[in-house]
């Protein structure tokens, strides 16, 4: 940037915002300011209240207290009408929603000038929205094939449409919330370029994010929400992780580590295991994962992954080579036997696959169980036990939840994953098989699930962690190997990879020590 | 064989397969606009109750023919903001509010003619539609009694097929329905009011299902009898998925149905003593049964069909 932001003028000011979601106080008296050609990152753990704020400013909800005030075209601010999304429209401030507001049977253009002409009307749009789109197109560098359907188009095309969709009705600050979520670790960095090349033109930028490490590249100004309270508003230039992390939490952070341990004996051995079909299809998978260790398995989404987890999980059959627990031969292709074989499972996807959403907390925590004995009496649910084990989880795995009789589906994210780790890791499993355990979950969550798994690895179990973060598999992991497009590298220990090698073998570069 | 060949080449069966096809376009119509919007209106069969016998009614009291025409779709709109408030504002099931106001317009309807008519046992008739003939088109060889020699409400009928294709691809309003029936958030973005849209589709919608119903009493018979509209309402739900949302196959598949009952008719009459004639009642049915069996494996709902929006809720 040429001028320093200071010297930019005000474009948007939230004053005093405060919001109550019944007892819950989601924001209370937030002020936030937001300059021409500035991007700021608005930074929080899941539940800080920064999405709230943002949909109170783009007018979903209506502050309890509080004004949204926009610059006018003289430059002065004006308080906006509260609780129109349309008025926020009107007043130049465009959002890009984390599950993206179009309709996939339009197209991309249908979608764009959607809501900009009377409804009544012959023809679709102005005679010009097509020339107008294809010079916004080119000066922000956002290309579109504007007449495919929108559910054609990837996720990272579709969240395009909708920053043009914003730029089309002349946005002059844009939201972004949690933008990098749903893309891939290079379309991110595509899409952060494209935002600096839109302040560069004078638009006002907020993105909300609880990651640090692109606040920290992508933005000139932080705010930091905590339970609902702005607890720090500064110059990205003078942050670093540490403080961030600490000002997020509300504590010093210390990163997990582990203890050095010298492995014990083979427990899971796979050996040339061929399965699945497709893209995410393995082939000629071989590893031996020991006791008391944690083998850390990285690679991008949908490089055979999931087919890995589903082939131990026991909901797919191998087509070609062998698994063996301990020396013996595991032929069936049930969930069952290999929950009682002693493989836990943290899935993928901990709301469709780690918890059956309408049952309640006390339920998901025994359901693995349920056909043993220690749940039943004279063949019928012993309720009390099933209580007394759900007040004993709840407490020992810090799960936020009215109680026991909670229904699942209404937790967070990071409470669901604590319900599956209680679950799987209490039963003493020999191998815990951990896919993606913390994606999408703040940094108190991912404590918590490295913590339990250290301990897992402590008590002599074998962990599978299945992670695209390398920080996670470089803290966690005792040997990592890379998958890429269904083939398995060789397991190295950690300590003698680096972090760029992996990365390379993540993206499909052989190297040397693969090739070995 | 050379029967049904005989059949279907002469102009009078292609006359009354549009003729029966009639009701079933201006549902199905309805039908579809709703469904675009997100809304499932199985009020449709007591909607066609209403209208028929509102249309009917108004008539009998004097109106003129399109003055009943006007007074049915009203009835129609008016059941069709009952289903509206109870499905898009409040988010009731949809399915249990639209059986709910087919039971209360069917009910309503017989009431009131029962009131208005208590001493009655044969139906009043009135002056109904008779066939116009259209200059020149109604003159041609076998298309003219086939195709332009049909009373007004059928090219009404026709006309509408147009005007809601145009409405929903050709103008902002269409985009708006159908954005609103795939992801309602797209369109509460975009500074539009979800609940009004909604809300005016399924009003607009179920005012044409009225005119199904209003073409039984005014243009195919001449009076009200009780279980008149005999299940051509849920026929045009089915045809909804059959027609996969589209007008233009809303129309063919209308036409299709109509083509069947039509047959049937005629088939009965040549081998009605070998054949029970219950199963060549059957078969129109039997025959939408089958076409969506093919057709519906793959049918592509709107995505918010059946699901309340509710502002500032994820």
């Amino acid at each position: 940037m040429t001028s320093g932001p200071g010297e930019q003028p005000v474009v948007l000011a939230l004053s005093g915002i405060t919001k109550r979601f019944g007892a819950l106080l989601a924001n209370e008296a937030v002020d936030l300011e937001l300059r021409r050609g500035q991007i700021v990152a608005l930074l929080g753990e899941n539940g800080a209240g920064k999405t709230t704020l943002m949909n109170i400013l783009f007018g979903h909800y209506v502050a309890d207290e509080g004004t949204v005030s926009v610059a006018g075209a003289d430059g002065r601010l004006e308080p906006m009408e509260p609780g129109s999304p349309g008025a926020a429209l009107r007043s130049g401030i465009g959002m890009v929603h984390q599950h993206f507001t179009l309709a996939e049977n339009l197209t991309a253009f249908e979608n764009i000038v959607l809501g900009t002409v009377p409804l009544i009307r012959p023809g679709l749009a102005g005679r010009n929205a097509r020339a107008r789109l294809a010079e916004l197109m080119r000066r922000s560098g956002l290309e579109v094939d504007l007449d495919v359907r929108v559910s054609r188009l990837s996720v990272g095309e579709q969240q395009r449409v909708e920053i043009l969709k914003a730029l089309y009705r002349d946005a002059r600050v844009l939201v972004l919330d949690e933008p990098t979520a749903v893309l891939t670790p290079q379309e991110s960095d595509t899409l952060f370029a494209t935002l600096k090349s839109l302040a560069a033109q004078g638009i006002a930028i907020v993105f909300i994010s609880h990651k640090l490490a692109e606040v920290l590249a992508a933005s000139d100004r932080v705010a930091v929400l905590r339970l609902g309270r702005k607890v720090a508003d500064l110059p990205t230039a003078e942050c670093d992780r540490q403080k961030l992390a600490e000002l997020m939490v509300g504590h010093a952070v210390t990163p997990s580590r582990r203890e050095p341990k010298a492995p014990g004996a083979a427990l899971l051995t796979l050996d040339g295991v061929s399965a699945g079909e497709g893209r995410d299809s393995i082939r000629d998978v071989g590893f031996t994962l020991h006791e008391g260790e944690i083998l850390g398995i990285a690679g991008v989404s949908g490089n055979g992954q999931s087919t890995l987890a589903r082939l131990l999980s026991g909901l797919l059959p191998a087509e070609r080579g062998s698994l063996f627990l301990r020396d013996k031969p595991v032929h069936a292709h049930d969930a069952g036997d290999m929950i009682r074989s002693g493989i836990a499972r943290i899935p993928e996807d901990r709301h469709r696959d780690g918890v059956v959403g309408a049952m309640t907390v006390a339920e998901n925590l025994v359901i693995e169980e349920i056909r043993g004995r220690r749940y039943q009496r004279f063949g019928f649910l012993d309720f009390s036990a099933i209580a007394a084990r759900a007040r004993e989880a709840i407490a020992a795995y810090d799960i936020r939840c009215p109680g026991g009789g909670a229904v699942a589906r209404l937790l967070s994210g990071g409470n669901i994953q604590k319900i599956v780790l209680a679950r799987t890791l209490d039963a003493e499993p020999v191998v815990v098989l951990a896919a993606q355990p913390s994606r999408g979950l703040d940094i108190g969550a991912t404590g918590d699930v490295h913590r339990r798994l250290l301990e897992a690895r402590a008590r002599g179990a074998g962990v599978i962690l299945i992670s695209e973060d390398l920080d996670e598999l470089f803290a966690l992991s005792d040997r990592i190997a890379v998958i890429h497009r269904g083939h398995l590298s060789t397991p190295h220990p950690s300590e003698e990879l680096d972090r760029a090698s992996v990365g390379l073998m993540m993206a499909g570069h052989h190297t040397e020590s693969e090739a070995a | 064989m050379s029967d049904i060949l005989e059949i279907l080449l002469t102009a009078n069966f292609w006359a009354a397969a549009l003729r029966i096809a009639t009701p079933l376009i201006f549902g199905v119509l309805g039908a579809l606009l709703c469904e675009r919007a997100g809304v499932l209106n199985l009020g449709i069969e007591g909607i066609f109750t209403a209208g028929a016998m509102a249309g009917w009614m108004a008539v009998w009291l004097g109106a003129g023919l399109w003055g009943g025409v006007l007074v049915a779709a009203l009835a129609g709109a008016a059941f069709g903001l009952v289903h509206a408030i109870l499905t898009v504002p409040l988010g009731l099931s949809q399915h249990v509010s639209g059986i709910g106001v087919t039971l209360f317009a069917t009910s309503l309807s017989y009431y009131t003619y029962r009131t208005a008519l208590p001493d009655v046992s044969s139906p009043p008739r009135i002056e109904a539609f008779q066939p116009v003939d259209i200059p020149y088109l109604s003159d041609l060889p076998f298309l003219g009694p086939a195709l332009f020699q049909q009373t007004p409400l059928t090219f009404l009928a026709l006309a509408f097929v147009v005007v809601v294709a145009f409405v929903l691809y050709r103008t902002p309003l269409g985009l708006a329905i159908r954005a609103v029936g795939d992801n309602p958030s797209a369109i509460e973005a975009q500074g539009l009011s979800v609940t009004l849209l909604r809300m005016g589709t399924v009003v607009a919608g179920s005012a044409l299902m009225a005119l199904g119903g209003a073409f039984l009493t005014m243009s195919a018979f001449d009076a009200f009898f009780f279980g008149m509209v005999n299940g051509r309402g849920w026929i045009c739900i089915a045809l909804t998925v059959f027609a996969s949302w589209r007008p233009g196959k809303a129309l063919i598949g209308a036409l299709l149905f109509g083509a069947f009952d039509a047959f049937q008719v005629r088939l009965q009459t040549e081998v009605g003593s070998v054949i029970p004639g219950q199963v060549f009642l059957m078969m129109p049915y039997l025959l939408s049964i089958a076409a969506l069996v093919v057709v519906a494996r793959k049918a592509d709902y709107p995505r918010a069909m059946l699901k309340p929006y509710f502002r500032g809720q994820r």
